[in-house]
């Protein structure tokens, strides 16, 4: 029994931190070989080699890999499949992509979202946006899941797993990468950052929204915004934390005008402290903070901002 | 050109669903059920290709119990000008996989032709966001996930996805199936003279046995229960107060 990890890869650096946490969340299932898949895959590889738990570093290296177009990577999958009873990945955009492609060309199921592996054929996964968890087993030869890496602490360093090549598969040449549009930005990834700052619907604007960017930063935390905030084009919609954005749990989460809809609750739930920061003191986001201020957050950020000064300077 | 569209009924989006005590799973009785949000964007997406005149016909396809004729009417209503209702259970409680759900959809697009099959990235209710995918595999189609823009040009379509840290944009060579993320559009509200008019365009019905497809489910849910729930904690009434309690109480700064 061993297990296949995808990884992603981005302008030719691992995903180290998703990849990592995903190890922990296979660790019951015995061999990990990680495959490392893209345009330029030398140094990720070497990374991904040196984490606990890796047995072997599959590397491929194509063009046809370097966007994470989901047809040359599922085709390539499709071709180490039949060695591994498993395929996993983080549930990121990227992996969420590709395996459910993989999965039918194989005609098994997929899983997204593990947030727990009970054994070979038993894994725990969040449906209705985190309201109820299913246990769920499946009878398929080859089991294929994404995991929900804010369940899981990542696997330290200190492995030295040899690194095998393998061949890129012919493109199928279905689908043709034009942009990417990225933000650079010295912030923390929202999915690893310790502190995540976020902002709803009540902040009011997209300029506004900048006072939970300044608190964000005087704080060295990830920024990330409501559904209704991103609707509002208030923020990106890469930032938005929730049933259909990202899913954290940091060691503490604020969140500055949002009320709490279910689907937001989801995204940040499992944090370790919460804070939330609402005029409306019936707002249902009180009902999961460990601490709670009520009143106005165009005062209360600000002085938020300004007193916390001193805790990180 | 002509565009499929999958609906699926689910809980609505504003019910907070409740899992039964005996671990069986959510209480579906009595619960307001509605379109899937992402496949009412996906059927805008439709309704106005049509508006433009690159889309002819746009056929909406509902696969679960009987009662999914209620999102096929509103698919209707939207601007879609026909529907297939594929029953495959009586079962209000069973859930079609996704992989089932792909390979009735793969055997409609092989018997309509279509260019183009526009889903939404996820279903709210089992939340696996791989239909599309999953179609897209079993025709040997390209395929553009997380839409935010399409445009149809020249046998392509240009897609801006939503990825993590920005955005990407594809071109993907038609017959091809595009996922419906949130900022693709927002859907318009069904007037009731077009509610009317639904009632009169044709929706078909179809069974999983005629269309010889295996739906037996891959996965066993053995267990559905209730996420811990957090408790609430205290009121703080100052900034001062909870710098102090996230310093010396919580520990986090």
């Amino acid at each position: 029994m061993s297990v296949l990890l995808l990884a992603e890869v981005n302008q030719g650096r691992l995903a180290t931190d998703a990849v990592a946490k995903t190890l922990s969340a296979l660790s019951p299932l015995g061999e990990v070989h990680v495959l490392v898949a893209s345009g330029d895959s030398e140094a990720a590889a070497q990374e991904a080699s040196r984490l606990q738990g890796v047995s072997r570093v599959l590397m491929a290296q194509d063009v046809s890999l370097a966007h994470g177009l989901a047809e040359p990577l599922a085709a390539l999958i499709v071709s180490l499949a039949p060695a591994y009873s498993h395929i996993a990945a983080p549930a990121t955009a990227f992996s969420k992509n590709i395996l459910p492609r993989v999965a039918s060309l194989l005609d098994v199921m997929v899983l997204s979202d593990v947030t727990h592996v009970h054994d070979a054929e038993t894994f725990d996964r969040p449906v209705y946006a985190g309201n109820a968890i299913q246990t769920v087993v499946s009878a398929d030869p080859i089991k294929i899941f994404t995991v929900r890496t804010s369940s899981f602490s990542a696997v330290g360093e200190g492995g030295s797993a040899p690194i095998e090549r393998t061949d890129a598969v012919a493109d199928p040449e279905l689908s043709f990468w034009v942009e990417d549009v990225s933000v650079v930005s010295e912030r923390p990834d929202l999915t690893s950052a310790r502190v995540v700052v976020s902002g709803g619907r009540g902040v009011g604007s997209k300029e506004k929204f900048d006072m939970i960017i300044d608190l964000a930063d005087r704080m060295g935390a990830a920024v990330g915004a409501s559904r209704a905030a991103v609707d509002l084009g208030y923020a990106p919609n890469d930032w938005q934390v929730g049933q259909t954005g990202k899913v954290v749990a940091p060691e503490l989460y604020l969140a500055v005008g949002i009320s709490g809809a279910i689907q937001h609750l989801a995204g940040m739930k499992d944090s370790k402290v919460i804070v939330a920061i609402n005029k409306d003191e019936d707002a249902p986001v009180f009902r999961v903070a460990d601490y709670a201020l009520v009143g106005d957050l165009f005062s209360i950020v600000p002085e938020l901002t300004k007193k916390l000064e001193k805790q990180f300077s | 050109m002509k565009v499929i569209v999958p609906v699926k009924r689910v809980v609505d989006y504003n019910v907070k669903v409740r899992v039964r005590a005996d671990g069986s799973g959510v209480e579906l009785t009595n619960v307001k059920m509605s379109m899937n949000p992402f496949d009412e964007i996906a059927v805008e997406e439709a309704v106005r290709l049509k508006e433009k005149g690159i889309v002819s016909e746009i056929v909406a396809v509902s696969i679960g119990v009987k009662q999914a004729q209620d999102v096929l009417r509103t698919a209707l209503a939207m601007g879609a000008d026909r529907a297939i209702l594929v029953d495959a259970t009586s079962d209000v409680n069973q859930d079609i996989e996704p992989l089932a759900v792909a390979k009735i959809l793969a055997r409609l697009v092989e018997q309509e032709q279509p260019d183009l099959v526009i889903a939404g990235k996820q279903a709210i209710d089992n939340d696996l966001n791989a239909t599309g995918q999953m179609l897209a595999g079993l025709l040997g189609w390209g395929q553009a996930t997380f839409a935010s823009e399409i445009k149809i040009a020249d046998g392509s379509a240009i897609v801006t996805r939503e990825v993590d840290g920005g955005l990407q944009t594809v071109r993907v060579s038609l017959p091809a199936v595009i996922t419906a993320d949130l900022r693709l559009n927002e859907p318009r509200y069904v007037s009731l003279p077009n509610i009317m008019k639904a009632k009169k365009k044709p929706l078909e019905e179809r069974t999983v046995a005629e269309l010889d497809i295996d739906t037996t489910p891959r996965l066993k849910v053995v267990r559905t229960i209730e996420p811990p729930q957090r408790s609430a904690g205290v009121r703080v009434s100052s900034v001062d107060e909870l710098i102090e309690k996230l310093k010396n109480e919580a520990g986090v700064i």
